[in-house]
């Protein structure tokens, strides 16, 4: 317990001259934890008052300021005289002094309120941990009872078990011991039993001697008349014939019936044998094609292979031979194995869905179920929308061929559309044939054109070429006119030809020149010329009337 | 008070006199006097002669329906007579002397007597073939039990066979003829399964100590066994392998879903006449209740259970009655612990198809010859019908006390027989037209 006296000395009023001051006496034993809150209580003016006096008073005044100055230099601070050994005060040292004190004060209070918190923090800390343990092994030792409690309601149940296992042998001891009591009672009795009843047997024997040798004149029968059988025959005697007879008759009657029973078996066993294969062959079609990984293609594959065999071997055979039992063993194995396939199968296929609903898309072959159902939505809508079209076009095709049989007016209207159509296919394929010879004879225009034009430019390249030369003889004529004779001669002799080319090229010239110059007066001229000829020419050959038509189509185009 | 028919006539004896009625009317076409009360008769198989036999006296007499004045009286005399009955051409009476003594074949043909030694004491002891032409009969010679198979048409001795058994209790025909089915004591539960020569085709055992067989039923294919125990189980046995194919199980509470269970109500008593309604497609709506004499009770259903006294011999437990329809479609079984309910059985599928409440014990009940129809009666003046389209109660308009104690189906499947201590009484069945 830490244990805080305070002695405080009372604050005296704002004096700053007067020194105040205070001492505390702490007896602070170690920390421990329970610790109380500790505070400085700040002190009332009344007991600072009293206090303050306590130190300094008028007589000592000089032995305190020492005995501070002492204590104050030891404390590190500077001397409060004004000179060393002085009576002289120095003030600002003083008030220096002072105010280190204060601060330091502050400081001081300032650490203690942290220890303060400090020490509260640990205590509070403490407080909880203890909590804790107190609680800890509160719980420990609950458990440690119930531990026992149950151990002990363990040995209890095991001590149950063995009594109850005890009283079980016990009974089966008993049960046995009374079966063997039960059978042993049960030989006894029949051993009475037989006892009693070969005494009885005795007696009846006995009475039945005493009835038959009574010789009862009652026992008789007094009938009317015989009566026939019932199917009208005469009796016969009983003969060993009658007698194999009747054993021959039991055997057939026997045989009938397990014939019957033998047929109705096979009957049976056939259909059953075609429902296995009909199950077989249902069971291989469901099976998924090889689409699987090599793993299982590789382990499939010898096994369909085998399957196949055995299809193909079973499929051929008849039905009503299949009764060896190789054979059907190997129809059921074969069965069995297809079923187990089938059954892994359906099973993956059911991991698949399982994984598929927990969200565990993995798998790209997966398809989510959201996607699955679109898609199904949308081919159903497309079979839909196929089927409605599949509806109108038979229900057109039907109209189409129901309605001419059953409506002469639509025949007509069939027949006008018809002729109409005929009538209009006819005009266009008179319209079609004109162009096609208008488009020939414009064809032959051009190339008759393109002809002449190619001669007519060879000419006009003569011509020219003779023009030419023409000026130069000109120009070679009059500079020399005296040597025209000899040249001309000359000319002549070569001008025979010259002549004649001049007359021909004169000749020529004119319609040249009435060709060149005026060359766009000149097809008309040239047309009617042309035209002339080809009134002339109407007889000519059809080459000679393609020209003129070309002109006539090219002048056409011109003028167009 | 008996009532066997024959195709077209009716005969019923009163204490001694014999009436012979036509089917249709209910006309009496003939009447005899015997000599004293008659305890059984029967038709022979060809309808032309009538057995009635009286026990106390001893005496058998046969009267013709062609000649009523032709008649016939066999006397056992001190031998005395404990059964009686027709061999299966119509011409002899095979008569069963007291204490099992003998069984002495009578004639009427040749009016001579022959005799079978040492016949076995038990309940069905002489067992015909479907087609007469064998007769199986039990016998026990030095505590043992043997079998011998007879030629009906000249009674040579066919087969002479000893059985495994203990105690034969019983011997039944397959309806093919060619299976002979010999059941033990109910000390012993072992059935045994003999061809027709004599061979011993399979054993069934199906557990030891507890009390056995109650009751067999061949189906009219001869393909299945029901054999009914006191266990409450009915096994099922095939004809191809003699092994068990299923178990029926006959427990107070009836908790499937898919089982039908009507229950008779009663109506209120303001109505005069009860009237008769079908709960209409029964099969299907078992929510559907109307308002009939039959509700259909909602599973899980539980049914009243008697316990049987501990102590006593010939319990009251087990599967006391067991028929099949006669178009082998259905199994109607009774378990006497449930006395009851009878419990209807599908074949086709092995399971059970209805349970049938009724608010008294089951006397008897007797399947329609010709179609799948069963019909009920449990001692009080009701007769209850039951078919797959629905179940409907009867109610026999008389005055006075009816107490129906057994029916008998007539061969046509037109109508039934009621029978009371004292009285009987036709009911037809209008059959519907199908266009």
């Amino acid at each position: 317990m830490g244990d805080w006296k305070t002695v405080t000395v009372p604050v005296l009023s704002s004096d700053s001259k007067n020194i105040f001051q205070y001492t505390s006496e702490k007896k602070m034993s170690p920390p421990s934890l329970n610790t109380q809150v500790l505070r400085l209580p700040l002190p009332s003016s009344k007991s600072m008052h009293t206090f303050f006096s306590a130190f300094c008073t008028e007589e000592n005044i000089e032995q305190s300021i020492s005995y501070l100055n002492r204590e104050l230099t030891t404390l590190g601070f500077p001397s409060i005289y004004a000179e060393s050994k002085g009576k002289e005060l120095n003030l600002i040292s003083v008030i220096n002094c002072m105010n280190e004190l204060l601060v330091l004060q502050h400081k001081n209070l300032r650490a203690q309120e942290e220890v303060e918190m400090q020490h509260l923090k640990l205590g509070s800390d403490m407080d909880h941990l203890q909590n804790c343990y107190a609680k800890l092994k509160e719980q420990l030792e609950l458990s440690k009872r119930e531990i026992v409690g149950l151990q002990e309601r363990d040995r209890q149940l095991q001590s149950k078990n063995r009594s109850l296992h005890q009283l079980l042998k016990n009974e089966k001891d008993e049960v046995q011991k009374l079966q063997n009591i039960i059978s042993s009672r049960a030989t006894q009795y029949n051993h009475d039993m037989k006892r009693k009843e070969r005494e009885y047997n005795k007696l009846k024997e006995r009475l039945h001697q005493l009835v038959m040798n009574k010789k009862d004149k009652k026992i008789a029968m007094d009938v009317l008349n015989y009566v026939g059988r019932a199917d009208g025959k005469r009796g016969a005697w009983r003969t060993d014939k009658t007698e194999a007879r009747n054993e021959e008759e039991m055997y057939k009657a026997l045989l009938n019936d397990y014939e019957q029973r033998q047929k109705q078996l096979l009957m049976e066993n056939a259909e059953l044998k075609k429902v296995l294969q009909q199950m077989k062959k249902e069971i291989i079609s469901l099976l998924p094609p090889q689409k699987q990984k090599p793993k299982e293609r590789s382990e499939d594959g010898p096994v369909l292979s085998d399957l196949e065999e055995d299809t193909g071997e079973l499929n051929k055979e008849n039905m009503w031979e299949l009764s060896c039992e190789t054979v059907r063993e190997q129809l059921t194995n074969s069965i069995r194995k297809q079923w187990r396939m089938l059954k892994n199968h359906v099973e993956k296929l059911d991991n698949q869905v399982s994984r598929v609903h927990s969200g565990a898309l993995n798998d790209k072959d997966v398809i989510s179920r959201e996607d699955h159902e679109l898609e199904t939505e949308k081919l159903e809508l497309e079979i839909q929308q196929c089927k409605e079209m599949i509806k109108t076009q038979q229900q057109l095709l039907q109209q189409q061929l129901m309605s001419p049989c059953d409506d002469d007016t639509t025949l007509l209207l069939q027949d006008c559309y018809l002729l109409e159509e005929r009538e209009r296919l006819q005009e266009e394929w008179r319209l079609f044939r004109e162009q096609k010879k208008n488009f020939e004879k414009e064809r032959r225009n051009f190339t008759e054109a393109a002809i002449r034009l190619g001669l007519e430019r060879k000419a006009f390249e003569e011509d020219r070429g003779a023009w030419l030369k023409q000026q130069f003889l000109s120009m070679t004529t009059d500079y020399k006119h005296s040597e025209n004779m000899t040249t001309a001669s000359a000319f002549l002799g070569s001008s025979d030809q010259d002549n004649r080319l001049m007359n021909s090229t004169s000749q020529q010239r004119k319609p040249h020149c009435t060709l060149s110059i005026p060359i766009p007066a000149e097809p008309c001229q040239t047309s009617q010329c042309i035209s002339h000829n080809s009134s002339d020419a109407a007889s000519k050959k059809p080459a000679g009337d393609k020209k003129p038509n070309q002109w006539e189509e090219s002048d056409k185009e011109e003028t167009e | 008070m008996h009532l066997p028919d024959s195709k077209c006539i009716r005969a019923s004896c009163v204490q001694y006199r014999l009436v012979i009625r036509d089917v249709n009317t209910l006309q009496i076409l003939q009447l005899y006097t015997c000599l004293d009360q008659i305890q059984y008769i029967e038709w022979s198989s060809d309808s032309l002669f009538i057995l009635c036999a009286m026990y106390k006296r001893g005496i058998v007499q046969v009267w013709s329906l062609e000649q009523p004045d032709w008649h016939c009286k066999i006397d056992e005399g001190s031998a005395g007579l404990v059964a009686s009955c027709w061999s299966p051409d119509g011409r002899h009476i095979l008569n069963t002397t007291e204490f099992h003594l003998r069984i002495t074949v009578w004639s009427l043909c040749t009016k001579s007597v022959s005799y079978i030694k040492y016949p076995k004491a038990c309940q069905q002891g002489i067992a015909f073939t479907k087609d007469g032409r064998y007769m199986a009969l039990a016998e026990r010679r030095d505590c043992k039990d043997f079998i011998s198979l007879f030629v009906c048409s000249d009674w040579q001795l066919l087969r002479h066979f000893d059985t495994e058994t203990q105690d034969l209790f019983g011997i039944e025909w397959a309806p093919n003829g060619c299976v002979l089915a010999v059941w033990d004591t109910c000390l012993e539960y072992k059935i045994l399964l003999y061809s027709l020569d004599g061979r011993l085709l399979s054993t069934y055992r199906a557990y030891e100590w507890s009390l056995g067989i109650k009751s067999i039923a061949w189906s009219p294919s001869s393909q299945f066994l029901a054999i009914g125990s006191y266990d409450e189980k009915v096994r099922i046995l095939n004809h191809v392998t003699w092994k068990k194919i299923t178990e029926f199980e006959h427990p107070a509470t009836i908790t499937n879903p898919k089982t039908i269970v009507y229950k008779e109500v009663e109506k209120s008593p303001s109505v005069d006449a009860e009237r008769l309604s079908f709960p209409p497609r029964a099969l299907a709506s078992s929510l559907f209740s109307t308002q009939s004499k039959y509700d259909i009770s909602q599973v899980p259903v539980s049914l009243q259970y008697v316990k049987p006294i501990a102590d006593r011999a010939n319990p009251k437990i087990g599967i006391g009655m067991l028929a099949f329809s006669t178009d082998n479609c259905f199994l109607a079984t009774r378990n006497d612990n449930i006395p009851n309910a009878v419990w209807i059985w599908d074949i086709q599928k092995l399971k059970l198809f209805v349970v049938l409440e009724q608010l008294c014990a089951i006397q008897s009940f007797q399947w329609d010859p010709r179609q799948p129809r069963l019909a009920i009666c449990t001692g009080n003046s009701k007769v209850y019908l039951w078919s797959p389209a629905g179940c409907v109660s009867v109610q026999v308009p008389m005055e006075g006390d009816f107490q129906i104690l057994s029916l008998c189906w007539h061969s046509s499947g037109d109508s039934v027989a009621l029978l009371s201590k004292e009285n009987f009484c036709v009911c037809y069945l209008e059959r519907e037209e199908v266009k």
